[in-house]
C-alpha cells in the first residue's frame, strides 16, 4: 500500500510540474488558436539558461530562474512579433504553416542548444536539495520534485489572479474569445498575442527550471515535454487554467501508476493513449466535467 | 507551358540513368540517400500537400516498412527482399484502421494524433522484445556486399513508380478531391464528397510507398533499429520540412526539399568538428523559407520569378 501511495504522491508532484508549463501552452493556444510545438524546446533553452549560470557562476537554479524566465519572456516575445506573427496574417497553401513554423522554429532552438551545449547528458545538482527525500510515515517523497510543485502550484494561481483580475489579463481574455470584437473595444490585439506568447514561454521555462534539479538535462529531451504539455493542454480543455492543472495532475499520477505497475518502458505509451482517447470521446477536455 | 511539361522529366530520367556509372562509390551513396528521402517526400506530400492531411507520424511507415523484411528475418531467416512486399503492405494495412480513427479529427489535431500513433509504434518495437528483437534492433549481411549500382536502380524504380502514381492521382478526378478537401473539408463534404473516404484514399498509397521506402532502406542499409526508422526527428519531422521547403502541393516541390536536405546533410558531414550542424542549417532555412516564402521555393515560384524578372504589362 505505501508503494501505491510512493506512487501516487510522485505522480502528483511531477504532474503540477507539467500543469505549470501546460498552462502556458493552453493560454498561447486559446489566445491564438495554433499549436505551440517549440513549447519544449523553449524549455530546454530556459534548462541551458540555468545550467550554464550553475557551471559558470556556480548560482542555484531556483536563482537561475529569476534569470531564465525573464530571458524566456523576451525571447517569446520577438519569436511571436518577428516570426510567427508573418505567417497568421497570410493565406498558405496548408492550413498549418504556422503550427509548422513553430515546429521549425522548435527545432532549430533544440540544435542551437546541441550545437553549443553537446548532445551529453547534464545534471544540476543543488546542494541540499537533490537526491534528498522526505519522510511522511512510511512514504518517501524527493524534496526537489516538493519545492516544484509547490512554486508550480503558486505561479498557476498567479496566473489565475493576473488573467481574471488585472486589465491586461482581460484584454488577453477577450482576445481569446473574439479577436475582431476586442480591437473594436480598443484593445491592441496584436501587443496582446505577443505579450500571450511570452508569458507562455516564460511559464514553460518557470516548469523547466523547476524539474533541473531532480532530473537529466539533454537537447532531445524538448520534444518530449512539448509532447506531454500538448496532452495535458487536450486532456485538460483548451484555455482552461483549472484545466490544465487538473489534466497535469492525471498525466502525472497516470504515468507515475502506469511506470510502478505495468512497464518503465511503456510509460510514455499512457499519455499517446489518454491523448487520442480524450480527442475522440471527450473532446472539450477535463474542463467540461468540471464545469457542470 | 503544357507542351514542354515533359521536358524537365525526361531530362532528370536520362541523367539519372547516366550519372551513376562515372561517380564514385561515394556519390552513388548520396544519390541513393537523395532518392531514398524524394521517394518518402512525395509519399507524404500525397496525403499532406494535396488532400491536406499533415501527418506527424509517417515514420510509424518507414519503420513499419522497414521491419516488415526486418521480422521475417528476425524470427525465420527469410531474405529481406521479401521485405520489399511485405513491410509496404503491412504499412498500407495498418494505415486503415489507424485512418478510421485519426480522420475523425482535423487540422493539427490529426497531425498531433498520427505523431502519438507514431510515437506508440516506437516504444512498442523498442520494449516488446520477443517480438522485434528491441533497442538492438535487426542486422542483416547485404545482397551485393559493398556494390552500389544495383541499390541505386532499385530505388530509382521505386522513386518514378511513386513519383508517377502520385502524378496521375493528382491529375485525375481523385486529386481535384483531394484539393477540395484540403481547401474547405465542410464545402467538400457539402459537394457530396465523402471526405473520410477519399482521405482514407491518399493515406493508404502514402502508407504504402513510405512503407516502400522503408523496406528498401533495410535491405540497403543491412541494419536498423527502432530508434532509427521510428525516429520521430529524423524521419517524421524531416518529411514535413523537407516537404515545406520544396513547396506542399506541389509536383516538384519534395523533389527538391528532399535534394537540398540530403546535400545539405552531406556537405556538412564532410567539415570535421562539427556535428548534426546540418539538422540546425536545415531547421533554420525552413523556418526562413515559412516565414517568407509559406508556400515552399515551387509554391511561390511566380513570386521568386517576379523578383528576377521585371513582368511585362499586359498587352
Amino acid at each position: 500500500m505505501e508503494f501505491f501511495f510512493e506512487s501516487l504522491i510522485e505522480g502528483l508532484l511531477l504532474g503540477g510540474i507539467y500543469a505549470v508549463v501546460a498552462v502556458g501552452m493552453t493560454l498561447i493556444m486559446g489566445v491564438m488558436k495554433i499549436i505551440n510545438l517549440a513549447h519544449g524546446a523553449i524549455m530546454v533553452v530556459a534548462m541551458y539558461i540555468c545550467y550554464a549560470l550553475f557551471v559558470t557562476l556556480g548560482l542555484n537554479p531556483y536563482i537561475g530562474i529569476f534569470v531564465a524566465m525573464p530571458a524566456l519572456f523576451g525571447i517569446g516575445y520577438l519569436l511571436q512579433r518577428y516570426s510567427i506573427r508573418r505567417v497568421t496574417e497570410v493565406i498558405t497553401v496548408l492550413p498549418e504553416t504556422q503550427v509548422l513554423l513553430t515546429l521549425a522554429i522548435g527545432m532549430a532552438l533544440i540544435e542551437i542548444m546541441r550545437f553549443i551545449f553537446t548532445s551529453n547528458y547534464q545534471t544540476v545538482p543543488v546542494p541540499g536539495v537533490s537526491g534528498k527525500t522526505l519522510y511522511l510515515g512510511e512514504i518517501s517523497m524527493n524534496v526537489p520534485m516538493i519545492i516544484g510543485f509547490v512554486v508550480a502550484i503558486g505561479l498557476i494561481m498567479g496566473l489565475h489572479l493576473f488573467i481574471t483580475r488585472t486589465d491586461l489579463g482581460k484584454s488577453i481574455r477577450a482576445t481569446a474569445q473574439d479577436p475582431d470584437a476586442a480591437k473594436y473595444m480598443g484593445v491592441n490585439t496584436r501587443n496582446v498575442t505577443c505579450l500571450t506568447f511570452a508569458i507562455g514561454s516564460m511559464l514553460a521555462a518557470a516548469g523547466a527550471c523547476l524539474l533541473l534539479p531532480a532530473y537529466y538535462l539533454f537537447p532531445d529531451v524538448g520534444h518530449a515535454f512539448t509532447l506531454k504539455a500538448f496532452i495535458v493542454t487536450i486532456l485538460g480543455g483548451m484555455g482552461s487554467t483549472v484545466g490544465a492543472l487538473s489534466g497535469g495532475l492525471v498525466l502525472g499520477v497516470a504515468e507515475s501508476l502506469g511506470a510502478s505497475y505495468w512497464q518503465m518502458g511503456y510509460k510514455d505509451v499512457i499519455g499517446f493513449v489518454i491523448f487520442i482517447l480524450v480527442l475522440l470521446f471527450l473532446p472539450g477536455g477535463l474542463k467540461t466535467v468540471i464545469g457542470r | 507551358m503544357m507542351k514542354r511539361g515533359w521536358v524537365t522529366p525526361v531530362i532528370l530520367g536520362i541523367l539519372a540513368l547516366v550519372i551513376p556509372f562515372t561517380l564514385s562509390s561515394y556519390y552513388q551513396h548520396i544519390l541513393i540517400l537523395v532518392i531514398i528521402w524524394i521517394t518518402m517526400a512525395c509519399a507524404w506530400n500525397l496525403l499532406g500537400g494535396f488532400a491536406g492531411q499533415v501527418s506527424f507520424g509517417h515514420a510509424l511507415f518507414f519503420g513499419l516498412g522497414a521491419y516488415g523484411g526486418g521480422l521475417l528475418y528476425h524470427h525465420w531467416e527469410i531474405s529481406t527482399w521479401w521485405g520489399m512486399i511485405v513491410g509496404p503492405v503491412w504499412a498500407a494495412v495498418i494505415a486503415i484502421p489507424l485512418g478510421l480513427i485519426t480522420f475523425r479529427l482535423r487540422g493539427p489535431y490529426f497531425a498531433l494524433s498520427m505523431l502519438a500513433m507514431g510515437e506508440i509504434a516506437r516504444i512498442i518495437f523498442t520494449n516488446w522484445v520477443p517480438f522485434s528483437g528491441g533497442a538492438v534492433g535487426v542486422m542483416i549481411s547485404r545482397t551485393w556486399g559493398g556494390e552500389k549500382l544495383q541499390y541505386y536502380f532499385i530505388i530509382l524504380a521505386i522513386c518514378v513508380v511513386t513519383l508517377g502514381v502520385v502524378a496521375l492521382m493528382r491529375y485525375s478526378k481523385l486529386g481535384f478531391y483531394f484539393l477540395s478537401i484540403r481547401e474547405d473539408q465542410d464545402a467538400a463534404e457539402a459537394l457530396g464528397i465523402p471526405t473520410t473516404k477519399y482521405k482514407m484514399y491518399a493515406l493508404i498509397p502514402s502508407a504504402f510507398f513510405t512503407g516502400l521506402a522503408g523496406a528498401f532502406y533495410m535491405n540497403y542499409m543491412a541494419y536498423i533499429e527502432p530508434r532509427v526508422v521510428f525516429n520521430l526527428e529524423a524521419v517524421s519531422i524531416m518529411m514535413i520540412l523537407t516537404v515545406m521547403l520544396g513547396g506542399a502541393g506541389t509536383l516538384w516541390g519534395p523533389v527538391l526539399g528532399a535534394t537540398v536536405y540530403v546535400i545539405l546533410a552531406e556537405v556538412f558531414r564532410t567539415i570535421p568538428g562539427i556535428k548534426e550542424v546540418h539538422v540546425l542549417v536545415f531547421a533554420l532555412i525552413v523556418v526562413l523559407i515559412i516565414m517568407f516564402l509559406p508556400d515552399g521555393i515551387l509554391g511561390e515560384w511566380d513570386k521568386i520569378k517576379r523578383i528576377f524578372i521585371k513582368p511585362k504589362l499586359a498587352s
